[in-house]
């Protein structure tokens, strides 16, 4: 009976907002945006990058002049004389390099149109240092063409690959690119997924407060049995949702490699790689190369904790905005001064996640991915790279006791709240409320 | 058989007595009405009722045996003051819904639905949504989602704000005939003309205080204060008399208070005795309205805030 009703306000909750327009809007242009969007950026990075910047320097001494190389695809240098800041631009020069002005600080200056951009600076800078590093050994004696053949052999001889060692000795392959990309990406699903469902719990709330049906539904059902069930329901259309783009995004990847040329493919996934922010797109893009996807990554464990973080998280943070849904009025105002100390937790975690996403076994994210405040997008975060299982384990645990407490608080305040008209309840009446004996 | 017994019920909030210390019963199949000012505890009462809120202290017997919210709550259909139906459903699913949520199985549901849309011709209405609806129309549904799982006692919080007198009639019908087939039905509005038209049996409560319990000819006997109408073409010069006061002179009629221990026989005969020719002679009785005016009258309009230790 008690089961039956709870069962009847989940299918409620379910099927009005799968039924929804909105849902399946988003549901469906999410993956192809996302998709346009990817390869959109792969397409304009590709574009932009294969443009030579020519570089004209000035060099009287010479010191630069024959060790001083650009590369075929990116930077061309000429030593030419007769050039200055006000004339490179007319006879073709994307930017004029003064060797001269001060070779005692070292400090030297390149006019140019446009910005150059960093990546550029970098790489010629890169680029001087060579050169005079070749200089002074040639000073030392050493001929021109050793140190050719030298640099021939030694460009690109070497790759490291990383291995994890645990207790059996046993070692397994880790990217750490890929892992990187992978925890930044569930770790910002988790973070945005909270924060889309925890707000349709509280709008459930709210609308079902204002609305006046909530003084109805109590003469049916009890307060709690009307939360859990919206709770319940939504977090179903939210593992709806996720399967539905997991299935289109599979799909569309299939489509897009057939169709798109394979070196826009590669692009796309380079650029994910040089662009940390890009992770998100990086993880997307692992699924297009099948070889790699199956064989680095353990996909299961990852899905399974996926999900168990995302309705771990979800329930603990849930209940909550349930609470405050229930105790606020018409005016949506109310909301944002109420919601702040839920969502400053989660703003919290996303920011610990992703400033230490690099190191994700030091002590700031361990202790982070136990507190279930920030465990479900700090710890989802940290999988990819491997976790050991007793921690594993704890967080588990700690994210099940801390959705059952703020459940079990959330539904004393949303007991009383939802039935209350008028003003707005303050914190101290809601901690009242919450820690009231019955 | 008593359907309802309230017995010493109280509810405290952080600032007001809510619910003082009230008893009273309520038999099956009567039409009951419960009254009161704005505030008086009424929608708090009606709470403890159906189980939304526990009392404080004392006990509600239901059908003879202690309330138990979660079993005997499917025989209890309650419409609050503040309707409420989620806007975006269709109008056929809600009831579903709702009905459902009451324990009926869903032919069941369905076939009751129909039957009762049927009979406030409703049936266009079931891929509506409510936010289509009048605030009559949704009335009429609410109406309708409240009594649809037949339950042994239906209370019904202002019924009638906000319907049409057609629409008003058909719910009242309605009313009487579900009292008729041995539901009960708790009736709370401060509109007292439709408690003398509707009501068995009322009880008025003002500052979670019950202050009056009866049945409506009871009260109004209880309230009389002597007074009659005679209606008469031509009146004497004197009236001047120990037997009673005129309190009103109207060109054929006059508004008589009897005074001492005099009878209506007295006043005939004063007037029999003087010669004028007497039309009517009846009884003024105090309407329900000025009853509960001169009983709230004198407490401050608006409960005051006070500590409850």
């Amino acid at each position: 009976m008690v089961m039956n009703k709870i069962w009847l306000i989940i299918k409620r909750e379910y099927l009005t907002r799968v039924r929804n327009k909105t849902f399946l809007l988003s549901t469906f242009l999410l993956p192809i945006v996302m998709m346009l969007f990817i390869f959109g950026s792969a397409f304009f990075a590709m574009s932009s990058k294969e443009k030579l910047k020519k570089i004209a320097v000035i060099n009287d001494p010479g010191m630069f002049k024959s060790n001083l190389k650009g590369d075929s695809l990116r930077l061309a240098f000429d030593f030419i004389s007769g050039i200055d800041s006000s004339n490179f631009f007319d006879k073709g020069y994307d930017a004029v390099l003064n060797l001269n002005n001060d070779s005692v600080t070292r400090k030297f200056t390149i006019h140019s149109k446009k910005q150059l951009g960093i990546d550029a600076q970098d790489m010629i800078e890169n680029k001087l240092d060579r050169a005079f590093e070749n200089n002074q050994l040639q000073q030392k004696g050493i001929r021109k063409e050793t140190l050719d053949s030298i640099s021939k052999k030694s460009n690109g001889a070497f790759s490291i690959e990383n291995r994890l060692t645990f207790e059996q000795g046993k070692s397994k392959e880790v990217n750490a690119q890929l892992n990187y990309g992978i925890g930044f990406g569930s770790g910002i699903l988790i973070y945005i997924t909270m924060f889309i469902f925890g707000a349709m719990v509280m709008r459930g709330v709210m609308e079902e407060k204002t609305n006046r049906i909530a003084e109805v539904m109590v003469s049916s059902v009890k307060p709690f049995q009307l939360m859990m069930g919206k709770i319940l329901g939504i977090a179903a259309v939210g593992l709806t949702q996720f399967f539905l783009w997991i299935v289109l995004i599979m799909m569309l990847s299939t489509i897009v490699s057939v169709f798109i040329p394979h070196e826009l493919v590669q692009q796309a996934g380079e650029m994910n790689k040089n662009m940390p922010v890009g992770g998100n797109n990086a993880m997307v893009m692992k699924f297009m190369d099948v070889k790699q996807t199956v064989s680095a990554v353990n996909w299961l464990q990852i899905i399974s904790c996926f999900i168990f973080f995302f309705l771990g998280g979800y329930l603990f943070y849930a209940s909550l905005f349930a609470a405050i849904g229930s105790v606020i009025n018409e005016d949506p105002q109310e909301a944002q001064s109420l919601m702040l100390p839920i969502t400053m937790p989660i703003i919290f975690a996303f920011i610990i996640m992703s400033s230490n996403l690099n190191t994700p076994d030091s002590k700031i994210m361990v202790w982070a991915s136990m507190i279930p405040f920030t465990s479900p997008i700090v710890m989802m975060a940290r999988i990819p790279s491997g976790v050991p299982w007793p921690q594993l384990l704890l967080s588990m645990v700690l994210l099940i006791g801390g959705f059952l407490f703020t459940t079990w608080l959330a539904a004393k305040i949303y007991r009383t709240g939802i039935l209350m008209y008028g003003k707005k309840a303050s914190w101290k009446e809601m901690f009242k409320w919450a820690f009231r004996k019955s | 058989m008593n359907i309802l017994e309230l017995q010493n019920l109280k509810k405290y909030f952080a600032t007001q007595k809510a619910i003082d210390d009230i008893s009273f019963t309520i038999k099956q199949g009567s039409i009951f009405g419960l009254l009161g000012p704005n505030g008086a505890g009424k929608t708090t009462l009606l709470r403890m009722i159906t189980g939304i809120f526990y009392p404080d202290s004392g006990n509600i017997v239901f059908n003879g045996k202690h309330f138990d919210p979660v079993n005997d709550i499917v025989n209890i259909g309650y419409m609050p003051e503040e309707r409420g139906l989620y806007k975006k459903m269709k109008i056929g699913e809600q009831a579903l819904y709702l009905a459902q949520l009451k324990g009926l199985s869903k032919s069941d549901a369905l076939q009751k639905i129909k039957a009762w849309f049927i009979k406030f011709e409703m049936e266009t209405w079931w891929n509506k949504k409510v936010e289509d609806l009048s605030k009559g129309m949704s009335q009429k549904l609410q109406f309708v989602t409240t009594v649809l799982h037949e339950p042994k006692l239906i209370i019904l919080d202002e019924p009638f704000s906000g319907l049409d007198p057609v629409n008003a009639n058909l719910i009242k019908d309605e009313i009487f005939n579900l009292a008729r087939n041995g539901s009960t039905v708790i009736f709370s509005t401060h509109r007292m003309e439709q408690v003398e038209e509707i009501c068995d049996h009322i009880v008025l409560v003002n500052k979670g205080k019950k202050i009056l319990d009866g049945s409506v000819s009871e009260i109004k006997n209880q309230f009389k204060e002597n007074i009659y109408r005679l209606g008469a073409p031509t009146s004497p010069h004197n009236l001047m008399t120990y037997i009673f006061e005129v309190i009103k002179h109207q060109p054929d009629e006059l508004l008589l208070k009897l005074l001492h221990d005099s009878t209506p026989n007295d006043v005939l005969k004063f007037f029999i005795s003087q010669d004028v020719p007497i039309k009517s002679f009846n009884e003024v009785l105090p309407t329900l309205n000025e009853i509960f005016i001169q009983l709230v009258e004198g407490t401050p309009d608006a409960r005051q805030f006070q500590t409850i230790k």
